[in-house]
């Protein structure tokens, strides 16, 4: 037996051990419990560095990990955002001290992070977003809302990105920030989705006083660090879910299918099919992403291939589930269709959160295909002279003039210049990361 | 399971890149798609003689290499791509699969080394649903008519699954009166091939309808990679073009209208690799998951190879309809690929029995 294999198997046992014995719906207690026993066997933060509370160990490690928990839930949901975002975000650009203090409390599970990036008028084009950061001696003072965050309520910090020089052009004038959610001024209200449940919050900032030695990165250099943020959710979004359980999976429905004695109808079986070849696609794909990563091969922007395969497939399945149960598949309780009527449900979400599959679009076309970027009549403007959220209206009532730049003047120049470099510019679509996954 | 190539496959997939853009370019697959010529003998010698590749998957005992089917795999993908008109996928990988899956030695040693080494070309009469098989007798003489034969014109031996008093059997062809048939891909010839009172050698199997059912299934794999060849080149072609054509004062891959369907063609063909491989691996690795994995890789690669060819074509705008083009070459190839085991429906409906989907 190799290390690898020794290292797995123990994993496993530990794993067995010690979620035998968890409630079917764990609650904050028992899941901070619960990543404190994992940081204490030495499975949290198993590629981080050894300095800031990781084990220093290897990809091969995390992996093997992985593979060891694959068919076991987790109650560690409420750390995901941590975990999979905030923490690799402060690793890559955090300073020393930002990564001693908060990088050991969160893979204890000791405080929970959100991220705080979208805005009511900043959705695909978070750049755009009108939180203000105003400099106020050794603080910044934030005014402003943000909604689709996970995890408010139960968070103790968040990364949030805020504007802090409306003079620049949008992109350059965005610093991100450490922010206390239990600062005074931070309101958090429960966001009601179409589930009928509040997976989100919306966060209302009232003059709350932020720390400038909390500023991660440069001061207008927010951006960047958003892109990198945003990168990790899409891997984690489209590569994590193929653990997670899919209610209209093939098996389930083609299990319900037989129970109920719809295997005789050809065209049920022709959907089922159709099932089949989607989620197995799926599957391979993300099998054959994992390979390659795993062989040095840099994945780049082929996260969001995973995450609109994943957004498709989550809505198609739940539609071909419903056309094979019928009716009952529309009504919650009884024979299990209410997880049916859940998924169709849920599903827009995930076609929507961490960007929307037309936004998936571009960046496939921009980033992996290398296509010409569509002309970008903001880039080079002003950011508070732009049509942007509750802005929008202003700058029509007030510089009439002003409100159409787009097409003639900038267009020719982009159409021109084939502008593929600009990394830092163009969409990039955040979201929210739902909770609990 | 193995999804990505070895050093080694990544190898032959170069040198047999560089092989076809050097012996077979397009213009030299356009001079022979539109000659009498059945396909290109030159490309094919070389192919024999400098790179072995007729005999890739042959046993050593036969004359060939004894390498696997995801070898052929990486030979199929490039031929699919560079659209090279040979009788690699009838006789390399048709013909060869049933007379080992056959298992008369005697067949086997006898008529593959020709096989192996490219002297012989082979091709099997893949039997078509519908259509009924050609009656034999016990004398082994042959009677019936095979209505569309791959190389059927071109090859010195056909393999024939024939009907002998009511039970399947196998027999090996050299005559029969070959029609040669106008096709819609020029570079895939066929033939109808009549039989009236033929000779044929019976190939002696212990189940001639299992051994037909495996060929066919490794000929599925071998044939999703010829298609994920070319779907890969028909994106990678659309992708430069949109890339340099302007309309509207733009690239055209700057609009949303356009970026979006290549984003759309990028994730089918990122998936259909992953299938390839996976299908390319059990077919060497994972023997009793070859069933549902070819109809797995049929039923998804054959519509998608299509679906891109025909957006490669029509994102090319009006330039793509013209002869001079080789849009029409791939989007023909990927309509006849998609029906030449039988057309999707038939993969679908094999892949839902094989799931166990049955009442």
């Amino acid at each position: 037996m190799t290390d690898l294999e020794e290292y797995r198997r123990r994993a496993r046992a530990w794993l067995e051990a010690n979620t035998r014995d968890l409630p079917p719906d764990p609650d904050l207690a028992t899941a901070r419990a619960f990543m404190a026993r994992l940081h204490d066997a030495g499975y949290s933060g198993i590629t981080w560095p050894t300095a800031y509370g990781g084990q220093g160990l290897s990809a091969a490690e995390e992996r093997a990990f992985q593979q060891a928990a694959r068919d076991l839930t987790l109650p560690i949901g409420v750390f995901g955002i941590g975990l999979g975002m905030c923490g690799p975000t402060l690793l890559s650009l955090g300073t020393e001290e930002q990564k001693r203090r908060y990088l050991p409390p969160l893979l204890r599970g000791e405080e929970i992070w959100c991220q705080l990036f979208s805005e009511p008028g900043a959705g695909s084009d978070v750049a755009s977003l009108q939180t203000r950061a105003v400099r106020d001696g050794d603080c910044w003072v934030v005014n402003g809302q943000k909604v689709w965050t996970s995890v408010a309520r139960q968070a103790d910090l968040g990364l949030l990105i805020a504007r802090t020089d409306p003079d620049v052009p949008k992109h350059r004038g965005i610093t991100m920030f450490i922010v206390d959610m239990h600062a005074p001024g931070v309101t958090v209200r429960p966001l009601r989705d179409m589930t009928g449940e509040a997976h989100f919050n919306e966060v209302y900032f009232d003059d709350v006083r932020i720390p400038a030695d909390r500023v991660v990165g440069e001061v207008n250099g927010g951006w960047r660090a958003a892109v990198t943020t945003l990168l990790h959710e899409r891997v984690s979004i489209g590569t994590g879910a193929a653990r997670t359980e899919r209610p209209a999976s093939f098996a389930a429905v083609s299990r319900a299918a037989r129970e109920r004695g719809l295997l005789a109808d050809p065209a049920v079986r022709d959907r089922l099919v159709d099932l089949y070849l989607r989620e197995r696609a799926f599957d391979l794909f993300n099998a054959r992403l994992a390979q390659e990563v795993k062989a040095g091969i840099d994945p780049g922007a082929r996260g969001s291939v995973a995450k609109l395969l994943l957004a498709e497939l989550t809505l198609d399945s739940a539609g071909i589930a419903a056309e094979i149960l019928g009716p009952r598949a529309v009504a919650y309780g009884g024979h299990g269709e209410g997880r049916i009527a859940r998924a169709l449900s849920w599903a827009p979400g995930m076609a929507l959160g961490g960007g929307t599959n037309e936004i998936m679009r571009n960046i496939i076309g921009d980033r992996v295909l290398g296509l010409p970027r569509e002309p970008q009549v903001d880039r080079d403007v002003p950011f508070r002279d732009l049509k942007v959220g509750t802005q929008a209206k202003r700058a029509d009532a007030e510089r009439p003039a002003a409100k159409d730049t787009g097409g003639k003047d900038t267009g020719g120049k982009d159409a021109g210049g084939m502008d593929t470099g600009g990394k830092d510019a163009g969409e990039t679509g955040a979201g929210a990361k739902e909770a609990g996954r | 399971m193995r999804l990505i190539l070895s050093e080694e496959q990544r190898d032959l997939a170069a040198t047999v890149r560089a092989f076809l853009a050097d012996t077979a370019p397009m213009a030299r697959v356009r001079e022979i798609a539109e000659s009498d010529e059945p396909y290109d003998r030159e490309a094919w010698r070389r192919m024999a003689e400098e790179l072995g590749l007729t005999g890739l998957a042959i046993p050593e005992a036969y004359g060939g290499a004894g390498a696997g089917h995801a070898e052929v795999a990486v030979v199929m993908e490039e031929l699919g791509a560079a659209l090279t008109p040979t009788p690699y996928f009838a006789s390399a990988v048709l013909a060869a699969n049933l007379l080992l899956a056959a298992g008369d030695e005697q067949a086997a040693g006898d008529l593959l080394p020709g096989i192996a080494s490219g002297g012989t070309v082979a091709t099997f009469a893949v039997p078509l649903p519908g259509e009924p098989p050609p009656r034999a007798t016990r004398g082994g003489r042959l009677d019936g008519s095979l209505p569309c034969v791959l190389d059927g014109a071109a090859a010195d031996l056909i393999l024939v699954a024939a009907d002998l008093d009511g039970a399947p059997a196998l027999f090996a062809v050299e005559g029969g009166e070959r029609t040669p048939l106008t096709t819609l891909d020029l570079t895939r010839p066929q033939a109808r091939v009549d039989l009236d009172g033929t000779p044929g050698r019976r190939i002696a199997a212990a189940d001639p309808r299992a051994a037909v059912a495996h060929a066919l299934d490794l000929a599925a794999v071998a044939l999703a990679a010829e298609q994920l060849g070319g779907m890969r080149r028909c994106l990678d072609a659309i992708v430069e073009y949109a890339k340099l054509r302007v309309q509207f004062g733009r690239y055209i891959g700057s609009f949303q209208a356009v970026k979006h369907r290549l984003a759309d063609m990028h994730c089918t063909v990122e998936q259909a690799e992953s299938i390839v491989r996976y299908a390319a691996w059990a077919a060497d690795e994972s023997p009793e998951e070859l069933p549902v994995a070819a109809a797995f890789a049929q039923s998804f690669l054959g519509p998608a190879y299509f679906q891109v060819a025909k957006d490669h074509l029509l994102l090319h705008g009006g330039i793509g309809f013209t002869w001079e083009h080789d849009a029409h070459l791939y989007y023909k190839r990927a309509k006849t690929d998609e029906l030449l085991l039988g057309a999707p429906r038939h993969h679908r409906a094999r892949l839902a029995e094989r799931l166990g989907l049955l009442p």
